[in-house]
């Protein structure tokens, strides 16, 4: 009996990660970079092209919520590069004095209403978000996704009622994809990557908003070459590679 | 239990051991070095904190209500019942102490969503979807904290003395009373262990509560969801609430070990 409870004791509770620490101060090496989830398929690819130009380098992505990442590197975690979803919360990191140099803009997203593959409820537009048969859920009011769609809704004077503040784009995404909501507004290029699970419907570009990515060279970054080499790269051979996944150019 | 004779710790076991302690103590030590007390009465006080509160404590309550209807006859059949593939069954319907809670989510979904098993049909016969819904909080709180109580039970009905059940039935005692008057008033401290083990299981729940009932303040927002999405906006927010989880698990904890377990 007592043994037993004690083993339900240590199964009782479970926890999150913590990235790992970067090393040496050349271009080889571990490079940690800390991205917005909305990122992680394009900067997948762009590391993939990184290091097959710098081969001794080691990239390593922290993809979360950007302002878990925010409060992540805000208590210290160990990082080379923050690429942020929006300009506020780089701004808080400049604020917070963690960057090293200027944020510098790679990319810009829109925004798209993600429904079941082949649109089964025949939502044309945020108005139809707001319709009584429609199931929609959102981001939360903290992440930047969220923010950006309650945005695009005000400015389109719809309002809908959600029935979950997701914690991410891709919690969106997948409630969606898996049919247990009807609609919700994402990234185009979260759309594109669950491509077949999911459908897109088009906000028009006078309803929708520019979502900028800024990035920056963190100051407590044990690789700063290799930090800077990963923006630069970023900015001129990894353009074709964003656009791949639906990004527009910055 | 007897009691252990009084040893002389080795140095290096109890450097080790002291690290083990350090472990655990240094991130609570965190929390409550970075808790801005000054504003710990706003933060508790806050409306949504309060819908977190009132809605954690009725679904985690709700779900060890369900957890004893259900998980004490679980229990009593896995102890009382020989029957073919019981050990698989026991396996099975302990999985979710194991699972990572996502995976427990991603399967209520797939079993209760709108798309699921069982989900599509209470929808089509009786509209019923319960994805995004209180019920929904209650059904994962229960799925991940329902096999704390079934094995602490378990456990309390194998080490029962069947002696005084017997006794009761040649007395001519019928098997419900024998139930209600002997077993359970015998393995009332397994009974209550198990209880309070899930119910703080159930309190603490995220993982599987976000994936299958999402996140809505006051409909599905429990307080570690809270504390999740407060790190994001409101981070001090977020500690306070953390330090009022933890309060409550280790007076949970605590309480359990003198009273029930035997104190050491």
């Amino acid at each position: 009996m007592k043994r037993c409870v004690l083993l339900a004791l240590a199964v009782l509770s479970a926890c999150g990660s913590v990235p790992a620490p970067a090393s040496p101060d050349k271009l080889g090496g571990d490079l940690s970079v800390f991205a917005a989830a909305s990122l992680t398929e394009a900067f997948k690819a762009v590391g993939g092209g990184f290091k097959a130009a710098h081969p001794s380098s080691n990239p390593t992505f922290n993809f979360a919520g950007t302002p878990t990442l925010l409060t992540q590197l805000q208590q210290g975690a160990g990082a080379d590069v923050f690429a942020s979803a929006d300009q506020p919360n780089m701004q808080k990191a400049v604020d917070s004095n963690l960057v090293a140099g200027k944020p510098r803009v790679f990319a810009t997203n829109k925004l798209e209403i993600v429904v079941a593959p082949g649109n089964p409820k025949h939502i044309s537009g945020l108005a139809d978000l707001a319709r009584a048969d429609v199931l929609y859920i959102t981001e939360a009011p903290d992440v930047p996704a969220g923010k950006y769609a309650a945005q695009v809704l005000a400015g389109a004077g719809v309002k809908p009622s959600p029935r979950s503040l997701e914690a991410d784009v891709k919690g969106v995404v997948s409630k969606v994809g898996l049919g247990e909501a009807d609609a919700g507004i994402v990234y185009v290029t979260d759309v594109r990557a669950a491509r077949g699970r999911v459908s897109g419907v088009v906000i028009p570009d006078a309803q929708n908003v520019i979502a900028s990515y800024p990035i920056a060279e963190l100051r407590g970054a044990r690789n700063p070459a290799a930090a800077r080499a990963f923006i630069d790269y970023l900015l001129a051979h990894g353009q074709q590679t964003l656009q791949g996944f639906g990004f527009t150019h910055s | 239990m007897t009691q252990p004779r009084q040893e002389r710790v080795p140095a290096a076991l109890g450097i080790l051991a002291g690290l083990g302690a350090a472990f655990f103590i240094l991130p609570l030590a965190g929390l409550l070095a970075r808790a801005p007390w000054g504003d710990a009465l706003t933060a508790l006080t806050a409306p949504e904190t309060l819908d977190a509160l009132r809605l954690s404590l009725v679904a985690s309550l709700t779900a060890t209500a369900i957890s004893l209807l259900l998980g004490v006859p679980l229990a009593w059949v896995y102890a009382r019942v020989e029957f073919p593939g019981r050990n698989l069954l026991r396996a099975l319907t302990t999985l979710p102490m194991v699972l990572p809670p996502v995976v427990g989510g991603i399967a209520l979904l797939l079993a209760f969503g709108r798309r699921g098993l069982l989900g599509m049909f209470l929808e089509r016969a009786f509209g019923i979807t319960l994805p995004f819904t209180t019920a929904g909080v209650v059904m994962a709180e229960t799925f991940v904290s329902m096999p704390f109580l079934v094995l602490t039970v378990e456990a309390g009905l194998r080490s029962l003395d069947r002696r005084y059940e017997e006794a009761a039935r040649t007395l001519g005692a019928g098997r419900w009373t024998v139930l209600g008057r002997v077993t359970l008033p015998l393995i009332a401290p397994s009974l209550f262990a198990g209880a309070v083990l899930s119910w703080a299981r159930a309190l603490g729940e995220f993982g599987a509560t976000i994936t299958f009932a999402g996140n809505f303040p006051g409909r599905t927002q429990t307080m570690p969801l809270a504390v999740y999405l407060l790190l994001e906006s409101r981070p001090e927010a977020s500690f306070i609430l953390s330090l009022v989880l933890l309060a409550v698990s280790l007076a949970v904890l605590v309480g359990l070990r003198d009273r029930w377990l035997g104190s050491a």
